[in-house]
C-alpha cells in the first residue's frame, strides 16, 4: 500500500487510547507469496483444494506439540487488560488489532471445532466456522501483528499473542497461502546464506571497502576477516550489517571494538546472515534448518566462540533457542556463553578497561535509546535477569554524554515495538508500519521537547530500518536512527589513531 | 425427593468437575514446550520462577502492571471468593476445623466484597468499548452464574434464613453416599442449583483459567537457555 495517503495518528500521549475504529485496517495485507517461494520452505504453492481440512489438521497438530498454543487459546477470560497495549491498537484504532481480538480470530475457529461449548454451543462462545473469509481475516491480521510480546508482559496468564500469530502464520503456509516478504527471504537464507542475496564475492568486496574506510578515517588498519579458519570468534550479524545506514556503522564498530581487545575473529559466508525468518512464520523446522548454517560454519571454521551483532529477532533465537536448535555446542569453549551478544562482549572489554573512549566525540548528539522487543521481552543478556536493559545503557553511557530515556511505560519491558517487526518491514506494509509507530515516536518526540533529544539508538536491524522509514513522517531525518556500536565507533580511539583530537565524530 | 434430585446432580457434577479438570491438566502437563519462552526478564531459576508464579496468583502481579481498575476488581473478588469457599469448609466438617471458625466472620462478609468486585468487572465488560467489543454472551452469563451465586448465598444467610443445620446434616450424607432431606428454601435451591452449574460449567470454559495459568510457558519457564539444552521429545526425534 502506498503510503502516500496514510493519515499519520497524532497521539496526545504515547499510550493514548483511541476509540474503535472497526474495520479501519480490513483488507490490510501483504503480497501472498508465490509458489517457487512457498516451494523451498516445503509448503504447497497455492491455496490447496482441501484446504479447510488441512488447516483444521494443522491446528490439531499444534495444539498436541506445542503447549503454549493449548493453554493460550483455552484459558483467556477475556478480561481486557491487554486490550489497550497493542502499538498496532494504538496507532490505528482497529478493535481487530487488540490482543484478545487478534487471538480470537482463531480462537473462534478452535472453539467451534475443538471444545464441548463451541460445537454445541457456538453462538454462546463466539465460537465460528473456518470459512474463506476468515481464512483471508487471519492473513490479513496477523500479519498486522509483530509478534513483539507486549501484551504478554500485561497479560495475567502471560497470555502471548505472539505464539497465536505464529501459529496462525504456519497454518496459512500448510494450506499454501504465505507471505512473499518473509517467505522469499528464508528462500534465500537456504540457498546464499543471508537475507539479501548477496554472494561471498560481494560479500568480500564489500568488507574490504569497508576496512579501506575505516583506514582512510583513522590511519589505522582494522581488519573485517571473511572465512577465516581457526579465528577465536565467529560473529554472525544481520545481513543489513553489510550494506545499510546506520547498521553498517554499527559493523565498524564491532570490527574496531574486535581489534582493540586484540582478539582474533570472523564473518562466515556461509552464515552470513543472524536474523532467522523462520521465526516469523512459525516454522520450527525452517528456524531450525537456518539455525544449522551457524553450526556448520562454526565447525567448518573451527571456532571457539559465536558472538552476534545488533538484531532484535536474531537474538531472540540465538539466545533462547539457537541451544535447543543447533545445539549442544559442547565443541565450543565452554567459559565464554554460547552464544554471546556483541553488547555483552563490548561491555567486558570497557570493564576490563581495554577500550580507550572519548564519549565527548559524541557531544553533539542527545540520545535516547529504544529497547527492542526482542530483546527485551524474549531474550536476555549477562547473567541476571534484566541485563538486557542495564548492558546497553551501561556501554551507551560509557560511550556518549547525554543519555535520557523515554517515558517508563514504553521502555525496557513495556518498550513499544518499532512497527516494522515480525515480517511486517515491507513496503507493502508501509501504511501499518507509519501507523504502529505512532506511539513509539510519541515517546520520542516527548523527550525532543523535554531534553532536546536529537537522535536514537537500537540494536535491532529492524528497527533501524523502520525508523530510518517511518521517523521522517514524524519531524526526524532518516539518519536521527544510530547503531548503538555506531557510538562506540565515534567514540573509540584506536591505538596509534591520528588526529585522535581534531577527527570529529560523524554521526551518521 | 427434592434431597434426591440434587444428590444425583451434586454427584454427576462433582464427577464432571473431577473428570474434566484432571483431563484437561493432564493434556496440559503432557503437551510439550518446544521452544523457551518465559516473558523475559525472567527468573534464572527454579526458586525464581515459583516466586514468579506465586506472585501472578496471590497477588496477579501482571494484570497490576496492566490496569488498576481490572486488577482492584478482579483481585478482591477472587480474595473474597477464597475466603467465602474456606467458611463454607464447616459445612463438609465435623468438628469445623479451628482455622476455619476463624475464618467465619471474614468470610461471612467477604460475600459483598465478591459481590461487589463481580460487579465492578461487569460494568467495565458493559461500559468500555474496548471489553464490550471482546465479550461474547458466555462472558455475561459467566459473571450472572457468579453474581447469582454470591447473591442467592447473601440472602440464605442476610434475608430468607435457611436451617442451615439441616444443609450441613445433608451435606455430611452426601459425603458419606447417605442421602438425607433438604430444606426447601427456594433461595438455597437456587443457591445450590446454580452451583451445580458452575461445577458442569468449569471445565468447558474460561474458567480453566485457574490450573491453566500454572502451566502457562512465558510464566512458568525458567530463562536459563543458554546453560541448559531444551528439546521437546518430538523435536529430538526430527534430529536424528
Amino acid at each position: 500500500m502506498p503510503d502516500g495517503d496514510t493519515q499519520v495518528p497524532e497521539l496526545a500521549f504515547p499510550l493514548d487510547i483511541p476509540c474503535l475504529k472497526r474495520g479501519a485496517m480490513e483488507g490490510t495485507k501483504p503480497f501472498v507469496a508465490q509458489a517457487e517461494h512457498q516451494a523451498k520452505l516445503g509448503f504447497p504453492g497455492e491455496l490447496v483444494p482441501d484446504w479447510k481440512e488441512k488447516a483444521l489438521a494443522k491446528m490439531q497438530e499444534l495444539a498436541e506439540k506445542n503447549r503454549a498454543f493449548q493453554v493460550y487459546l483455552d484459558i483467556c477470560v477475556k478480561c481486557g487488560a491487554c486490550t489497550d497495549k497493542c502499538h498496532y491498537f494504538l496507532g490505528t484504532g482497529d478493535p481487530k488489532n487488540m490482543p484478545v481480538a487478534r487471538q480470537d480470530l482463531l480462537r473462534s475457529v478452535y472453539r467451534r471445532y475443538f471444545t464441548f461449548a463451541g460445537k454445541h454451543f457456538p453462538w454462546l462462545v463466539g465460537a465460528r466456522d473456518l470459512t474463506e473469509e476468515v481464512l483471508n481475516e487471519w492473513y490479513s491480521y496477523y500479519h498486522q501483528c509483530s509478534e513483539c510480546r507486549r501484551c504478554s508482559v500485561f497479560c495475567p496468564y502471560g497470555i502471548d499473542t505472539a505464539e497465536i500469530t505464529m501459529a496462525a502464520r504456519e497454518i496459512l503456509d500448510s494450506v499454501g497461502v504465505g507471505q512473499k516478504y518473509s517467505n522469499e527471504i528464508i528462500g534465500k537464507v537456504k540457498d546464499i546464506g543471508n537475507n539479501l542475496g548477496l554472494n561471498p564475492k560481494a560479500l568480500r568486496a564489500t568488507l574490504e571497502g569497508l576496512e579501506e574506510d575505516i583506514e582512510d578515517d583513522t590511519g589505522v588498519s582494522v581488519r573485517i576477516p571473511l572465512d577465516e579458519k581457526g579465528a577465536d570468534i565467529l560473529l554472525v550479524t544481520p545481513s543489513a550489517d553489510f550494506f545499510a545506514e546506520p547498521h553498517i556503522e554499527g559493523l565498524i564498530g564491532y570490527a574496531k571494538v574486535f581489534h582493540e581487545a586484540g582478539v582474533s575473529w570472523t564473518l562466515s559466508s556461509y552464515a552470513s546472515e543472524a536474523a532467522n525468518f523462520g521465526l516469523f512464520i512459525g516454522s520450527y523446522e525452517n528456524m531450525r534448518e537456518i539455525s544449522l548454517r551457524i553450526r556448520k560454519a562454526a565447525q567448518d571454521l573451527r571456532v571457539k566462540r559465536i558472538i552476534f551483532g545488533e538484531c532484535g529477532h536474531a537474538w531472540r533465537v540465538a539466545y533462547s533457542f539457537l541451544n535447543t536448535l543447533a545445539g549442544p555446542w559442547d565443541f565450543l569453549d565452554q567459559s565464554y556463553p554460547v552464544p554471546q551478544h556483541i553488547l555483552e562482549f563490548t561491555w567486558d572489554e570497557i570493564q576490563k578497561g581495554t577500550l580507550t573512549l572519548d564519549p565527548s566525540r559524541n557531544d553533539h548528539i542527545r540520545l535516547t535509546y529504544h529497547d527492542s522487543c526482542n530483546v527485551a521481552r524474549a531474550s536476555g543478556m549477562g547473567d541476571y535477569p534484566g541485563g538486557q536493559f542495564e548492558i546497553p545503557r551501561n556501554v551507551i553511557r560509557a560511550v556518549c554524554n547525554n543519555f535520557f530515556d523515554m517515558e517508563p511505560d514504553t521502555i525496557r519491558e513495556a518498550t513499544l515495538c518499532c512497527g516494522g517487526g515480525g515480517g511486517l518491514l515491507t513496503d507493502d506494509l508501509l501504511d501499518l508500519r507509519i501507523k504502529g509507530s505512532a506511539p513509539r515516536m510519541k515517546a520520542l518526540q516527548d523527550v525532543t521537547e523535554e531534553h532536546g533529544v536529537t537522535h536514537m539508538a537500537a540494536i535491532c536491524a529492524i528497527c533501524k530500518t523502520q525508523f530510518g522509514k517511518v521517523m521522517p513522517k514524524y519531524g526526524y531525518e532518516m539518519d536521527a536512527i544510530l547503531s548503538v556500536h555506531q557510538l562506540v565507533s565515534n567514540a573509540i580511539i584506536l591505538t596509534g589513531q591520528e588526529d585522535a583530537d581534531e577527527d570529529e565524530a560523524d554521526d551518521a | 425427593m427434592l434431597g434426591t434430585v440434587y444428590a444425583i446432580l451434586f454427584y454427576v457434577a462433582t464427577l464432571v468437575l473431577l473428570i474434566g479438570v484432571v483431563r484437561k491438566i493432564r493434556i496440559y502437563a503432557r503437551v510439550p514446550a518446544p521452544l523457551k519462552i518465559p516473558t523475559t526478564p525472567a527468573p534464572k531459576t527454579r526458586g525464581g520462577v515459583i516466586l514468579r508464579v506465586f506472585r501472578e496468583v496471590v497477588f496477579f502481579e501482571s494484570l497490576y502492571k496492566s490496569n488498576k481498575w481490572i486488577w482492584l476488581f478482579g483481585w478482591v473478588f477472587h480474595m473474597a471468593l477464597w475466603l467465602v469457599l474456606a467458611r463454607h469448609l464447616r459445612y463438609f466438617t465435623q468438628p469445623v476445623w479451628g482455622w476455619v471458625e476463624i475464618v467465619q466472620p471474614f468470610g461471612t462478609y467477604a460475600g459483598f466484597a465478591m459481590l461487589a468486585g463481580l460487579a465492578g468487572l461487569w460494568a467495565r465488560r458493559i461500559l468500555v468499548e474496548r471489553i464490550r467489543y471482546i465479550s461474547s454472551p458466555s462472558d455475561h452469563l459467566m459473571l450472572a452464574l457468579l453474581m447469582g451465586i454470591g447473591a442467592s448465598g447473601a440472602m440464605t444467610r442476610f434475608v430468607a434464613h435457611t436451617d442451615i443445620v439441616a444443609v450441613k446434616a445433608y451435606m455430611l450424607g452426601l459425603m458419606r453416599f447417605r442421602v438425607g432431606d433438604l430444606p426447601s428454601d427456594p433461595t438455597l435451591l437456587v443457591h445450590l442449583g446454580l452451583v451445580i452449574v458452575l461445577m458442569i460449567v468449569f471445565p468447558i470454559s474460561k474458567l480453566l483459567h485457574a490450573p491453566g495459568v500454572f502451566f502457562s510457558p512465558s510464566r512458568n519457564q525458567v530463562d536459563n537457555p543458554r546453560e541448559v539444552r531444551h528439546v521437546a521429545p518430538w523435536a529430538a526425534k526430527i534430529e536424528n
